[in-house]
This record gives C-alpha cells, sequence and structure tokens, in this order.
C-alpha cells in the first residue's frame, strides 16, 4: 500500500467517530433538541464497548453494546430535558461530566489493556488495486456503516413524511403540536438516536482507531462534532465533508509531529481545537444563513398545555 | 400519561432552597446502593467518604483549599449563567491565570519582594481575563457560539501548559520530570493556620462571594445581568446592552478563574506542572448551579463539593474505588439537582387528569 | 343561509362542557349545537373561553366533563388526528405553520393520508383554483403575506373535505378587502353544506355573514340569538356584560410643536424573514395621537425597533428628530433618557420580566427616575414606592408589588406598563398594539390614559392592527404596506375602505396607478 492510500485510510478512519456522533447529533438537533453531552456519551459507549470486547471477546456485540450504552445516558437526558423540563444546556454539560466520571470508574480496570483491532474488509483481488482498492475496500465495517447511516439520514430527513414531521417538530413545537404531532415522543425517539450514534463514534475508537483503553480517550471529539453540526449548517452532506476535512486535520498534525518539523507536539496537537474555532467563526459570523438553516425551536423548553 | 405537571402561579420560595437539600440526599441514596452493590457497608462507606476527612484539624484546611478555587470559579461563572452566558472554558481560564501568575513567580525566582505576590495576582487575573476575552469577542463579533469556543480554548490551554513545562519552563533540576522550579518564598501564599495548608487564598475567596452577593443583589449590572438571561426581549426593551454583559460575564468569570488558578500554584502546589487541576473549572459548573447561582449558596455547594473531592481521595485509599468515581457522584448531583428543579415552579402530579366524560 | 332541507340532527353538539386550569374555570357547562351547512358565530371578549373551546372540539384539549354529539352520536375525540377523521377542520388564530417549510410540505403536514407530493401538489391547485384561493406550493412559507398564510391554513383544510370547518378569529390579519373575499369562500361552503363555526369579537362582521350566534362570558354561554336580529349594541352589551363604554374622543387641541419627526427612514431587513423599510416619513406632534394602521407583518415591528433604538441607525442619525435633535444613531437607553417611551406590543417577556415581582419590573422602563439608581447600586424601597403608585394610579388589580408579573391579566399587566411609562412624562409615547388580548374594560381604560397624555403635551403614536381603535383614538392615520407608509391625513377625513385600500397595498386615488403598486393587492 503506497503511502497516499495510507494517509487517506488513516484520514478516513480519524474521521469516523465524528462522523457517527454529528450524524446523531445533528438528527437530536433537528428536532429541537440541543444536547451537549455528546462528548460523555461518546466515551460511555466507548467503555461500554471496550469492556464487552474484553470480556467476551466479540467486537459485534462490543458495537451492539456501544450504541445501547450512549442510548441508554442519553434518555437521562432526554428524561430530564423533555418531561422535567430542564434546561438543555445545563443537562447537556451535566451527562458530559456524568459520562467522563462514568467511563473513567468503570475503565480504570482496563487502562493499558490491548485489544484485537476490528478487521479490515479485505476483498482478494479488488483491494489490492492500488490507491482505489484500499480506499473503497480497506476499511473495516464501521466506517461503511457510519457512511451508510449518514446517508440513510439524508434519506429520512428529505424524503420521508416521518422526516418531515422530525424536521416540522424542531421549527415550531407548538405548531406541530398543535396539528396533533407528538412532539415530546418524537424528541425521545432523537435524542435517543443520537445517544447511539455518539455511543457508536465512541465504541469506534477503543475498537478500531487506538485499540486499548485511554481514560478520556474521546479529547474533545464529542464537542468538535457539536461544532461540526454548525458548521455544517445543520446538513447532512456537509456533515460528511466536515467530519473528513477534521479527519485530515488530525491526520496532517500527526505527520507533521512524526516528520520532526521543529514544532512542538503540543503545540501541533492544539491544530484540531484551532481549526474547530476558526471555522465556528467562519460559518457564524454569517448570521443569516444560521437564522435559515438552524431548527427555529432548538433548545426550547416546549410544556403542552394539558 | 404517568407524570403531569401543573404550572404553579408563582414560583415556590420554599423550593429554592428546598431542592439542592432534596437532591444531596437523593445522591447520598444513590451512593448508599452504589456502596452495596459494590459490596461495601453502605453507612460505612458514606462515612469514610463523607465525615471522616473532615474529622481532623488538617482535613478542614484541605476542605477550605479544595473550596476556595471552586467557590471563587463558581461564583464568576454563576454571573454568566444568569445572563445566559455561558463560559464553559473556566478551565481554561484557570490555566492561564496559572500560568501568567507562574510565570511572574519565574521571572523573579531569584527577587524576594512583597510586591511579588500582588504582582503575580495581578498576571493572575489578567491571564484569565484575557484568556476569557477571547470567546467574549468571538460571540460578540462573530456570533460564534460561547459554549464550544470556550471549551476547545480549553484544551488549547492545557497543551499550552504541558508545552511549557515539558520545554522551556522545565525545571533545569528537576531530572526531567515535567514541572517548573519550586517558587521562592515570597511568590508563595502565607499559610494562616499551623499545621495545615490553610492559607490567604481562602480569604479571598470569602471577600469575592460577598462581592459577588452585593453585586447581584443591590447592583444595577446585576439586575441587568439577571434581565439579560431571564427575558433577552425585555433587555433590548430597556437599553441594556447585550454585548456588554457577555463581555462583563466573561471578563469577570476569566479574571476570577485566572486568580483561583494562581492562588492554587502560589498556595497549595507551588510550582507548575500538568495536573494543577483536578477539574476544578468544570466541577465549578456543579457548583454554581447546586448554590443556585446564588453567591451564599456557591459558597454552600463549594464546600460540599470539596468534600466530595476528600471523600473520593479516601475512598481510593480505604477502598480502593477509582478516584473518577467522584466525578459520577458530581454528575449524579447535579442531574438530581436539574430534575427537581422542576418543583419550583411546577406542581407534579401522578396519572390522568380527573375526566368524567358522558355517553 | 340554512338549506332548507337540512336534517333535525345537528352536525356538532356540545353539552356541559367544562374545562379548568389551576386558578381559571375556562368552560363551565357550555351548550353549543352547530346544524347543518350554518355560519354560526362563536362570539365572546379575550378570555371569555372560545379558544379553549375550539381545543376541546379539535381534540388539543380534553375536557373535564361534559359530552360531544357527532351526527347525533357520542364521539370522544382525543387527538386533532380524531378530530379531522370525524370532518373536523381548524383555522387557527396563530397559524400551525412551519417558516422553514414550503407551502406543500406544511400541507402534508396537516394531512393524515399519505399522498405522494406530486398528487398533492396537482389538489392544492385543484382546491386553490376552486375557491378562489390561490397559492404556489413551491414558497417557503416565510416569504408569504399573513393574508396567503391563512389561505394555506384554509386550503389544509378543505382538502380533507371537512363537514364543520372553524375559523378562529380569521380577520384580525385581513385587509377589509380581504376579509370580504373570504366571506365569499365562507359562503359558498356553507351553500355546499359545510357547517361553519366562525369564532369573533367583530360584531359587524357577525352580523353581516352569520345566521347564528353563540356568546360567551366568563367561560358560560350567555346567549343564542340570531345576529342578524340584534343592533352592534346590543350584542356588545352581551358579550361585555353591560353597557359599552362610550367613546371618550375629546376634540383634537391644536397640535404643538414636532416631537417627533421621522424624514426619509430606510432601512434594510436584518432578519431574512423581515421587512425593509422605505422611505419612510411623518411627524407626531404635541398633542396629538398618530395611528399606523397594517396587516402584520409589513414593517411595524422593524419600524418599532428603528424608533424605540433597539435598531441603531448606521448611518443617517437625522433620519429621526426626538424634540428636534437627531437621535437615529442612539440605543434605546439614550432615547430614553431624551424623553422617549415605548410600550412594546409583547406585554411578558418583552415589556416586563415575567418571573419578576412588580417592584423589580418597575426598573426595567424606569431607571431613569429619581433616587433609584445611585452609584450603581439600586434603592428597592424606591422601586417598590414607583410600583405602588403605579398600582394606585392605574387601578392595576394585583396583590402588591411584590407580585410577579406573570400572575397579572394580560390587561392589567397592560395598565401597570403603560403607567410605568406615563408617570415618567414621555415627551413621545411609541405604543405597539395596546389593547391587544386585553377585555373591554381596561381597553377603555387604556384609550383613556392614551388621550390623557396626548392633552397634556405629549406626542402618541398608536401602532395598531385594529382600524376600530385606531378610528376611535387617533388624530391622524397613516397606513403601512410592504415598508412603505402613506402620508398621514386627518383621521375624521378617512373611510374605513380607504384604509383597507392602503392596507391592501392600493395607494388609491391619490396615486393613480402611477407606480403600478395596485399589482400588489394579494
Amino acid at each position: 500500500m503506497d503511502f497516499t492510500a495510507a494517509v487517506l485510510l488513516s484520514v478516513i478512519a480519524a474521521a469516523t467517530p465524528l462522523l457517527f456522533a454529528a450524524t446523531g447529533e445533528l438528527v437530536t438537533e433537528k428536532s429541537g433538541v440541543l444536547n451537549l453531552g455528546v462528548e460523555g456519551m461518546m466515551l460511555v459507549g466507548a467503555v461500554g464497548a471496550f469492556s464487552t470486547a474484553a470480556a467476551t471477546g466479540n467486537p459485534w456485540l462490543a458495537i451492539l453494546v456501544g450504541a445501547g450504552a450512549g442510548a441508554a445516558v442519553s434518555l437521562i437526558f432526554a428524561f430530564l430535558t423533555l418531561s422535567l423540563l430542564t434546561n438543555q444546556v445545563a443537562t447537556g454539560l451535566a451527562l458530559t461530566l456524568f459520562g467522563v466520571g462514568l467511563s473513567a470508574s468503570i475503565g480504570q480496570g482496563f487502562v493499558g489493556t490491548p485489544m484485537r483491532p476490528l478487521p479490515k474488509l479485505a476483498i482478494p483481488g479488488l483491494s489490492e488495486v492500488p490507491l482505489i482498492g484500499p480506499l473503497l475496500f480497506g476499511h473495516d465495517p464501521l466506517v461503511y456503516l457510519s457512511i451508510l447511516l449518514l446517508a440513510g439520514v439524508w434519506r429520512f430527513l428529505y424524503r420521508s413524511r416521518p422526516g418531515l414531521v422530525l424536521r416540522a417538530v424542531g421549527e415550531s413545537h407548538e405548531a406541530a403540536h398543535a396539528i396533533g404531532y407528538p412532539v415530546i415522543a418524537i424528541r425521545y425517539g432523537a435524542v435517543a438516536f443520537g445517544g447511539a450514534m455518539a455511543g457508536l463514534g465512541g465504541a469506534y475508537l477503543p475498537l478500531a482507531y487506538t485499540p486499548m483503553w485511554i481514560e478520556n480517550m474521546t479529547a474533545g471529539r464529542g464537542w468538535i462534532a457539536l461544532a461540526l453540526v454548525v458548521f455544517a449548517t445543520w446538513r447532512p452532506g456537509r456533515v460528511l465533508l466536515g467530519a473528513y476535512l477534521f479527519g485530515g486535520v488530525t491526520i496532517l498534525q500527526l505527520h507533521v509531529q512524526a516528520g520532526g518539523v521543529g514544532v512542538a507536539s503540543q503545540l501541533m496537537s492544539m491544530l484540531p481545537y484551532l481549526a474547530t474555532i476558526a471555522v465556528l467563526v467562519l460559518i457564524s459570523r454569517d448570521a443569516t444563513r444560521i437564522r435559515l438553516n438552524a431548527p427555529a425551536d432548538i433548545g426550547k423548553v416546549f410544556h403542552p398545555q394539558a | 400519561m404517568l407524570l403531569r405537571l401543573e404550572p404553579r402561579g408563582e414560583a415556590s420560595r420554599a423550593m429554592i432552597w428546598l431542592t439542592p437539600v432534596l437532591s444531596i440526599l437523593l445522591t447520598l441514596t444513590f451512593g448508599a446502593i452504589l456502596f452495596a452493590a459494590l459490596g461495601f457497608d453502605p453507612l460505612r462507606a458514606l462515612a469514610a467518604y463523607f465525615i471522616r476527612p473532615v474529622s481532623t484539624l488538617y482535613g478542614l484546611g484541605e476542605l477550605a483549599l479544595k473550596a476556595t478555587p471552586l467557590a471563587m470559579i463558581g461564583v464568576g461563572l454563576a454571573l454568566g449563567f444568569r445572563a445566559n452566558v455561558w463560559n464553559i472554558g473556566a478551565e481554561g481560564q484557570f490555566t492561564m491565570g496559572a500560568i501568567c501568575g507562574g510565570g511572574v513567580a519565574l521571572i523573579f525566582h531569584d527577587t524576594e519582594g512583597f510586591w511579588v505576590l500582588p504582582l503575580m495576582a495581578l498576571a493572575g487575573i489578567a491571564g484569565g481575563m484575557a484568556y476569557g476575552a477571547i470567546p467574549a469577542l468571538l460571540r460578540t463579533r462573530f456570533n460564534a457560539n460561547e459554549i464550544l469556543t470556550s471549551l476547545m480554548l480549553t484544551y488549547v490551554a492545557t497543551l499550552f501548559l504541558s508545552y511549557l513545562v515539558h520545554g522551556p519552563w522545565r525545571d533545569p533540576k528537576g531530572l526531567n520530570f515535567p514541572e517548573t522550579r519550586m517558587f521562592n518564598a515570597s511568590a508563595q501564599l502565607p499559610g494562616l493556620l499551623d499545621g495545615t495548608r490553610f492559607n490567604l487564598g481562602a480569604i479571598v475567596a470569602l471577600l469575592v462571594v460577598a462581592a459577588g452577593w452585593l453585586l447581584l443583589a443591590r447592583g444595577f449590572i446585576g439586575y441587568q445581568i439577571k434581565v439579560v438571561g431571564q427575558a433577552p426581549k425585555a433587555a433590548a426593551f430597556a437599553g441594556f446592552d447585550q454585548n456588554r454583559i457577555v463581555w462583563f460575564s466573561f471578563l469577570v468569570g476569566g479574571g476570577l478563574a485566572g486568580l483561583a488558578g494562581l492562588i492554587e500554584v502560589a498556595g497549595a502546589i507551588g510550582q507548575l506542572h500538568p495536573r494543577i487541576s483536578p477539574g476544578y473549572g468544570f466541577t465549578a459548573i456543579i457548583v454554581a448551579f447546586l448554590g443556585r447561582l446564588h453567591p451564599v449558596g456557591i459558597l454552600a455547594a463549594a464546600l460540599m463539593i470539596a468534600l466530595s473531592y476528600l471523600g473520593g481521595e479516601a475512598a481510593q485509599i480505604e477502598m480502593r474505588l477509582p478516584l473518577a468515581i467522584t466525578g459520577v457522584f458530581q454528575g449524579v448531583l447535579l442531574f438530581f439537582l436539574l430534575g427537581t428543579d422542576v418543583l419550583i415552579r411546577y406542581r407534579v402530579r401522578f396519572g390522568r387528569p380527573a375526566t368524567s366524560r358522558g355517553g | 343561509m340554512d338549506a332548507p332541507g337540512a336534517p333535525a340532527v345537528a352536525r356538532l353538539e356540545l353539552k356541559g362542557i367544562s374545562k379548568s386550569f389551576p386558578g381559571v374555570k375556562a368552560n363551565e357547562a357550555v351548550d353549543l349545537i352547530l346544524m347543518q351547512g350554518a355560519i354560526h358565530a362563536l362570539l365572546g371578549e379575550n378570555g371569555a373561553g372560545k379558544s379553549t373551546l375550539v381545543k376541546i372540539v379539535y381534540g388539543v384539549m380534553r375536557a373535564d366533563a361534559g359530552e360531544i354529539l357527532w351526527n347525533g352520536q357520542a364521539v370522544d375525540i382525543g387527538s386533532p388526528a380524531a378530530a379531522r377523521r370525524l370532518g373536523i377542520g381548524l383555522v387557527f388564530q396563530h397559524f400551525s405553520l412551519f417558516e422553514s417549510l414550503t407551502v406543500a410540505e406544511n400541507i402534508a403536514l396537516g394531512m393524515d393520508e399519505k399522498i405522494p407530493m406530486r398528487t398533492l401538489t396537482q389538489r392544492i391547485g385543484e382546491v386553490s383554483a376552486r375557491y378562489g384561493l390561490s397559492l404556489d406550493p413551491g414558497r417557503h412559507v416565510h416569504s408569504l403575506s399573513m393574508g396567503e398564510r391563512q389561505r394555506v391554513e384554509i386550503v389544509r383544510c378543505l382538502l380533507q373535505n371537512p363537514s364543520l370547518l372553524i375559523m378562529d378569529e380569521p380577520t384580525s390579519v385581513l385587509t377589509p378587502q380581504e376579509a370580504d373575499r373570504l366571506f365569499t369562500t365562507l359562503r359558498r361552503l356553507a351553500a355546499e353544506g359545510c357547517t361553519i363555526l366562525y369564532i369573533s369579537h367583530k360584531l359587524e362582521e357577525i352580523r353581516a355573514l352569520c345566521s347564528r350566534a353563540t356568546v360567551m362570558r366568563g367561560g358560560r354561554v350567555v346567549a343564542d340569538c340570531d345576529p342578524r336580529a340584534q343592533s352592534a349594541n346590543s350584542l356588545a352589551e352581551t358579550m361585555i356584560g353591560s353597557a359599552m363604554a362610550a367613546p371618550v374622543r375629546a376634540d383634537a387641541a391644536e397640535p404643538g410643536a414636532r416631537r417627533l419627526a421621522v424624514a426619509g427612514l430606510s432601512l434594510p431587513a436584518d432578519d431574512p424573514f423581515g421587512v425593509a423599510l422605505q422611505d419612510i416619513s411623518f411627524d407626531v406632534r404635541a398633542g396629538e395621537i398618530v395611528g399606523i394602521a397594517g396587516v402584520a407583518g409589513n414593517g411595524q415591528i422593524e419600524l418599532l425597533k428603528a424608533l424605540s433604538g433597539e435598531r441603531r441607525l448606521e448611518n443617517g442619525s437625522r433620519a429621526i428628530l426626538l424634540d428636534s435633535k437627531p437621535v437615529g444613531d442612539l440605543g434605546p437607553r439614550e432615547r430614553r433618557l431624551r424623553g422617549l417611551a415605548f410600550l412594546p406590543e409583547e406585554r411578558l417577556g418583552r415589556g416586563a420580566v415575567p418571573e419578576m415581582s412588580l417592584a423589580e419590573n418597575s426598573i426595567l422602563g424606569g431607571y431613569r427616575c429619581d433616587g433609584l439608581i445611585e452609584g450603581g447600586l439600586i434603592h428597592p424601597d424606591v422601586a417598590r414606592r414607583f410600583a405602588s403608585d403605579i398600582i394606585d394610579g392605574y387601578r392595576v388589580v394585583a396583590r402588591g408589588p411584590q407580585a410577579q408579573a406573570k400572575s397579572l391579566s394580560g390587561g392589567n399587566l397592560q395598565k401597570y406598563m403603560i403607567g410605568r411609562e406615563i408617570l415618567q412624562r414621555p415627551g413621545v409615547l411609541l405604543a405597539a398594539h395596546p389593547t391587544w388580548g386585553v377585555d373591554a374594560g381596561a381597553a377603555a381604560a387604556i384609550h383613556r390614559a392614551l388621550i390623557e397624555l396626548a392633552r397634556s403635551g405629549s406626542a402618541v403614536l398608536v401602532v395598531s392592527e385594529d382600524l376600530d381603535e385606531l378610528f376611535a383614538i387617533s388624530d391622524r392615520l397613516a397606513v403601512i404596506n410592504r415598508g412603505r407608509l402613506s402620508e398621514a391625513r386627518p383621521t375624521r377625513e378617512m373611510t374605513v375602505e380607504q384604509a383597507g385600500l392602503l392596507m391592501g397595498g392600493v395607494t388609491g386615488a391619490k396615486e393613480p396607478s402611477g407606480r403600478g403598486r395596485a399589482g400588489h393587492v394579494a
């Protein structure tokens, strides 16, 4: 495998957890709910997946548990914000703090335990075609799943009636309620989907990306995923673009470090975070664009008069 | 629907202060169940966690030491949260305050003088303020979400500190450990009580709490903060400049976090190293909410949360529990607190509304 | 208009419907019978319980007690979808539309059956052609006028072939001419056998349109009559429960100095869903009330923001003069200090902070008062006294200065806010929709206060969608349409029809079709 293909493969791998988490958060936000707990849900998904894989040796079960764990903690958030009408920003922060603590507590015994990474797809013949082969056929299954799920989300949101209803709920919960749609139930669903996707994104880290357990191994990816949704102005296609762009920044920074450029590794490691800020500023300065694309009722508490 | 919420005509004053107590009790119950599930005697475990750490004078000193940064940062954050300005980057501002203040200590390492500490304090405040000014600028000028920018800057600050202590500021005689030289005596906060690490920082924290109380209860700027947070359109109607409030919140919040960072390195630690904070900047968010965004409440909450840090350390030693379990407790406490908040404005009823339907 | 061969069984019958909210009995033992093909009015003041009753019929809320019969059968309407299945359609007063979605998507969301978009678009075309409700299915709702939005709601209902169509205050967003066209559509529907429940508090249009009227007051039915056989006055007395307050307008004093002058004010929209202001000029003199009429969404919000200072003019501070001094580049705070007062249309959340006490809320609009703030600190006792003065002076029904703003009724909060501004003796008062959603008693008190203020030498500008109100209290009247303002003319020289034409964008006799704006008639 030549160098270009190796770099591109690593870019895609770095982008995949972001893609999972941002796609899930996109759906949550489209329904009008802002869940800032992505980082926490990813960590819980990661530790759930890792501990399952360590206990059973079954990576597929581990993926399922990762998604389930993410969804389970997202339901705490859903119950608090949707049923008990708590502030979404504060509750999302609480979820992240909780997830960080929970994953570190459970994962303490696993620190340093190595893990066999997910197998890569390998189709004899096809996978060996230079550049194209590994790019199309050389990934682990979760990479394909992340792209499939993104395409599915696009189709759901823009080509299906339930997707239209979900967008309507995020646009105006009062109007949707008046017409007779179950606003709260729809939002529960959207939050749980976001949680499962964050769980998958988290699971990808110890199962495929860095096959071992490291405390706080998401390192801010949940927050970057949140920024990606803004960057994408809530459009699935741009989420894909944004995720791969950030994957690129991450890998670039690693290669520059490895290449022995005379800049300290800590300074290079700042790049993804600084890039996130730069991207946010670039997108947000156009207030009109945000206004036209952001779900109008995002973050607002909904309490129908019974 | 199982659970029904009936709005109260007016918010319940009693519930505002009862719910934090209720959520602490619920968290303790959660803790007892968790300890029992892990095979410990729940009562003994809770005692080890919450009582034994403060049964000595030294322990009380440690409590004050840990509550100091939490209360200071918490008061600063509360001002912003009241105005719906979400500064999540206090950890970064804390770190920058420690770097700037600590930098002054390192520059004047060979100089003695009463003026070194005040200069460090000023540098700490300025560092935190300057770092808080970045998200304020990005929000007011470019409309960028301050939650994400302030948080990203925290990662940057942590990396910057790591760079400094691994590189240019590393103690040349430190056996390659990533840490600076110890500050000299005139760059360290004087201890106030023999046999403890209780220092001047705790007094500063009390002053900050008092000033915060005056500002929110009587100050016109405090009033503007509350209006901007509760009803932004009413603030626009009255002519209160929202951008000014954003700037104010970030500068005060950042300055206090910076000062807290300086106090931590000039008091408890005495040098710079990569782990100067066990997440004070994030935990202060919980402190602010637990204290109802009210400075006096925040002081009580800071003591409570400081106790949970000490308890976590004790539990790690005595019960071999992971230190991170403190984070779980803190997260659960915040969940309970936010969840019980609903009681302030609503009455909770169970079951369907009574309907008598003919036909 | 009742079809002669109508069956004896009512299309919808309500028996003893009751519904309570904490502290309020919204409906108490309400009976209502609607016959096939009838246009039936449900008449009542704000807060009489009409909206609650409609929500119960449409399945948005459940009654605490009572029975609903549909074509003689007892039914349980548990959801709006169940109501639609029975054949009930509702056109909401505050539209239940989604601004960022297209007309077709909005209509699809209101349909319970799954129809492919192409078929739906075709059926929208058919229905709009048949009832004269032209619509472009592909347009986004945020780009539509209020009248067009109402058409979307009506078409959405009609696509389901309803046998009962409920219209909740439909003409509040229409020009008089648009309202006439709506009545034609409704009469046609009734002639085809559809029952129409027409909710309004406008007496004249009910007398013109409806064959039957049920009057509600305080949650109860107080009368059931044929509105055509009643005078507007007697209907009003039934609705209010006492004699109507006589019009309070005194003769206009000789207008004094120009206190507010606007010249050539143009301002691009700051919101993609907003309206740009174009070359607006008018003035308000000491001693007079100037009214600005117009259908919602024609630039009123933008004009008020520019006048109050919530949106500053980047250049051209001279476009707005306050007592002959340019203030266009000043913020609301500086303009307040120069004697401008503002009564916003939104009371809770804009004119008052809902969860703050009246004493705290007095600071919101009154911080420039003497002694309230010194050295950056608030004097709570001064704030309390100020609040007490307002409560006493303007007969605000409240527990006292410590009552939370949200615990007051709309009318009382409005009186409180007017008192707060007037007690500061403003040179100019901007009042937006001052009596929107308040009961007749409070409305009369508010009108009296505005007139007294003007007569005492202040200049008062009233922006309202209620033509009756503007004709009753303003000395001069201008009309805003698509961000342009007509010339302000003495009210007594204008007719409702002329104002209506201007509201619809016809600049009328003074400017015969010269700029082709007549084409804007929607």
